[in-house]
């Protein structure tokens, strides 16, 4: 089986290469993302049908060494994740790849950065997974800077850029330290091979460094809202829905396959820092006006999510509670999963209403529902999904969460019998403050009167793209209906990693799940549909027969002032000025200025809002000075004569010999 | 075996060591290159005897090429050249003789305490190889930087090159295709040196590269 995939791989390979022939004619967008989607599709299916195990050695990369590939559970569950995502997202692009200004700087690079992910789950062996991953960063990159010319996607390309050197860098020695002085190759020698505490915690330590900033925890998230709305739409979707998953698949693959029994003191960087990636993510999200950045910020949140499943899942394996792991595990895999459901919905929404407005700053949107029908009810179905509301899918993974850290009383450390209650309630903070995010979202840019002409004038997107959006839809609402069939499908993973697995969900009655004991609690997304349907139902019905029956347009009561325009409506700055209120001082620094003028004086008040990004200002400001500095130090040493640079190298070498003799 | 081809590869090795430290002493470029010249018949001698106690003939070819191309060769030509360049009457000014000296012997001291234990497993006899071959090289590169004069420069070089046979021949089989590569690359800096030498001299009248520090607007 691994070989059709690698086979679905080299032809996503086959069709960047022809893209770059044919990227410039008319139409050629419609036969690079229909290739794709196909291509998708029979990954799609090749890692739902694959039976047991599989593996193979072929003869590429470093001679002598060759690449091995395999295909386990974990690798067919981010299989199925990322090609579900891909095949969405061909499907969307192409409709919406018809407003591509330039194909060409597009198209070759989209099949690649596809098959480049599917590459990095299958990789058995570091070389592969690494010139993989390096793969699907450049391409990624190449695509984050197609429209380069428009202002700051240049900065954000090359913030990107630094930052993925900077993570392989980290997953290159995290791999050096696990095949260690024998020079284990491949995984499967990894595995068998074991380490002493101290380096397993430098390598746990590089993996999140690595995988971190590559899925954007805090703080090396900074380039995430930055590239990611830079990109076209699908690829943002790609890029956030997929990419980050690939990420989590990293650091799931290295920590929990190959570095063998964890630590339970390994769990609290990764709570830690998921807690807080989460809490800043959505709160990031919230003061957010740029729609598209709004989408990346949340997925910072939702990767923290993730992060705050499996370090629970790492504490508890590390006591030898195998269930209570399958579940985080479980969790942890079924909310990436969702997240690539609804965040790709959403990206899909934010780009369908970008062609249709040109407009990404949600302030000026508005009215969109009724210019956008289908749109909007996707995207709003995206939003309660995002903003976990039940029977649809993001519910069910925050609530198997949460009943994870329901679990960690039993744990027998007390640290972590105090950390975890805490964590969970910074991740009901996030999930909370991710809610009121997506009612500002969806409020502002969807509803109310339009705040410019181009919302005024906005028209539905095309078929293909509502397409994508409404399966999406139909997904969100399958998992979130029958998680219990997604639950057993994670078993196969939770029992390669763990060794355990959770109990059958499929076999309770009434699609219920129960992940502990009945006792403890269960879910039935079927009963709470039913439930919301009826009781909408009556609302309606009462609403229609007690309240008035036709619709009535009259105008707005307006004080006394006719003619309110839409600048008068309640905008997004004005929703989320309670929580900046509240929080933005501490995490912003944030301040607001009053601007009153004098009695007699006509000039109108202005209210101004100032904001610190300060993971920016604090970590990254200071290191680039620093480096600059550095360079302008060094700047010297490139115009030494002859005669000096022998010297240096000479006392370079007879200081490392010195070294080397006092080491001895 | 161990006893007299031991002590007989030790002593030509330390004799190389000693002529390296020969070397840094001469301040003529004339003696200067016949202790080269030196340099490499001890070399060839050397190997010979590894070729001898380690039944490799192979190593006999190469104490061939050390002996006619490195002892005769190349300082019958760095002469002729030095007398075209009309040089052959310039003392040098070597920075601190007794001074270069000591660090020579430090030099040598630094290669013993890092090589001696670090191959503790292999044959004694590639180990002192290994580590009086390490002194030759760090040597012939204080030898480069100390000196001013493009020619000796280039002495330098060669005894570096020397050093890095020596250890080689110690270490049982490096393949003749290696050897042979070395002594290619060393033909061919060795004719690039050369050019760059007389095109020095053609720019700026002598070979002293501190007239390209002064050239270039560097302070010393």
């Amino acid at each position: 089986m691994v070989l059709l995939i690698l086979l679905c791989v080299a032809t996503f390979l086959l069709v960047a290469a022809a893209a770059v022939a044919v990227s410039r004619r008319t139409g050629a967008g419609r036969v690079v993302y229909g290739a794709c989607l196909a291509i998708a599709g029979a990954a799609l299916v090749c890692a739902l049908f694959a039976g047991r195990e599989s593996e193979t050695v072929l003869p590429l990369g470093i001679p002598w060494l060759a690449a091995h590939f395999r295909l386990d559970a974990l690798s067919r569950f981010f299989l199925v994740l990322i090609d579900t995502g891909a095949a969405f997202a061909s499907l969307y692009a192409i409709g919406h790849g018809a407003h591509e200004a330039e194909p060409q700087r597009v198209l070759p690079f989209y099949p690649l950065f596809l098959g480049a992910m599917n590459l990095v789950v299958i990789a058995d062996d570091p070389y592969s997974f690494l010139f993989a991953w390096e793969l699907m960063s450049l391409a990624s990159w190449a695509l984050v800077v197609a429209h380069h010319r428009e202002a700051g996607n240049a900065q954000a390309g090359f913030v990107y850029l630094v930052m993925a050197t900077f993570g392989a860098l980290c997953l290159l020695l995290a791999y050096g330290l696990l095949a260690g002085p024998q020079g284990g190759y491949a995984f499967s020698v990894m595995r068998l091979g074991e380490l002493d505490a101290r380096r397993a915690g430098l390598v746990l330590a590089l993996v999140l460094l690595g995988a971190g900033s590559k899925a954007g925890l805090v703080p090396l998230h900074v380039w995430l809202p930055l590239a990611h709305p830079a990109a076209p739409s699908h690829v943002s979707a790609l890029m956030s829905g997929v990419m980050t998953k690939v990420a989590i698949y990293a650091f799931i693959r290295i920590v929990f396959d190959l570095l063998g029994p964890p630590e339970w003191w390994w769990s609290v960087p990764v709570l830690t820092l998921g807690a807080v990636t989460a809490v800043l993510g959505v709160m990031s999200a919230l003061m957010e006006r740029d729609l598209k950045r709004l989408l990346a910020y949340s997925t910072i949140e939702n990767i923290g999510i993730v992060f705050l499943a499996l370090g629970l899942a790492l504490a508890f394996r590390a006591n030898g509670m195998p269930e209570a792991a399958a579940l985080a595990t479980c969790a942890a895999l079924f909310h990436a999963f969702n997240h690539m459901l609804f965040k790709s919905l959403l990206f899909f929404g934010a780009g369908s209403v970008l062609t249709a407005t040109g407009e990404r700053n949600i302030e000026t949107l508005g009215g969109l529902v009724q210019k956008m029908p289908v749109s909007a009810f996707a995207f709003l179905i995206g939003c309660m999904a995002i903003s976990a509301l039940p029977p649809l899918n993001g519910f069910a993974s925050e609530w198997l969460t949460f009943q994870t850290i329901l679990v960690s009383p039993q744990l027998p450390q007390w640290g972590l019998r105090l950390l975890v209650p805490t964590v969970g309630a910074l991740l009901a903070l996030a999930a909370a403050l991710a809610a009121a995010c997506f009612v500002r979202a969806f409020g502002i840019a969807f509803l109310g009167r339009p705040r410019s002409p181009q919302a005024d004038v906005a028209t539905e997107t095309d078929r293909f793209s509502l397409a994508a959006m409404l399966g999406l839809v139909a997904l969100c609402f399958l998992a979130g209906m029958f998680p219990g069939v997604v639950i057993d499908a994670l078993a196969p993973v939770t029992k390669l990693l763990l060794h355990g697995r959770l109990a059958r969900q499929t076999t309770q009655p009434w699609l219920s799940i129960v992940p502990i004991a009945a006792r403890n609690s269960s879910y039935n997304g079927l009963a709470i549909l039913t439930f919301v349907l009826v009781s909408a139902g009556i609302a309606a019905v009462a609403v229609h027969r007690f309240g008035s029956s036709a619709i009535r347009r009259v105008p707005a009561w307006d004080c006394g002032t006719p003619g309110l325009g839409p600048a008068t409506q309640y905008s997004g700055a004005s929703f989320s000025q309670p929580i900046r209120r509240v929080f933005g001082p501490t995490f912003f620094r944030a301040r607001e200025v009053v601007d009153m003028p004098p009695p007699g004086d006509l000039r109108p008040a202005r209210i101004e809002k100032y904001s610190h990004n300060l993971v920016w200002e604090t970590l990254y400001l200071p290191l680039g000075s620093a480096v600059t500095a550095v360079a302008g130090r060094l700047n010297g040493l490139q115009y030494l004569t002859i005669r000096r640079y022998l010297a240096a190298v000479f006392a370079a070498l007879v200081l490392l010999l010195v070294a080397l003799a006092a080491w001895q | 075996m161990h006893g007299f081809g031991f002590d007989v590869a030790h002593m030509l090795a330390g004799g190389l060591v000693l002529v390296s430290l020969a070397m840094l002493y001469q301040d003529r470029l004339y003696s200067l290159l016949n202790t080269l010249a030196l340099h490499a018949a001890v070399l060839a001698l050397s190997v010979a005897w590894q070729a001898d106690i380690q039944d490799a003939p192979h190593l006999y070819i190469t104490a061939a090429i050390a002996l006619g191309f490195k002892a005769v060769a190349v300082p019958m030509a760095l002469r002729r050249m030095v007398f075209r360049l009309g040089i052959h009457r310039e003392i040098e000014s070597v920075v601190g003789v007794g001074f270069t000296m000591l660090a020579g012997i430090g030099l040598i001291a630094l290669s013993l305490v890092v090589m001696l234990p670090a191959t503790t497993h292999a044959d004694p006899l590639a180990r002192e190889d290994i580590a009086l071959a390490l002194s030759v090289v760090l040597i012939g590169l204080l030898m480069m930087v100390v000196r001013r004069n493009a020619v000796s420069q280039v002495a330098g070089f060669m005894s570096l090159e020397n050093g890095i046979v020596l250890a080689a021949a110690g270490a049982q089989g490096m393949p003749l295709v290696v050897e042979i590569s070395v002594a290619f690359s060393v033909l061919i800096a060795f004719i690039v040196i050369g050019i760059f030498l007389f095109r020095i001299r053609e720019r700026f009248d002598t070979v002293d590269v501190q007239a390209l520090d002064r050239f270039r607007g560097e302070r010393r």
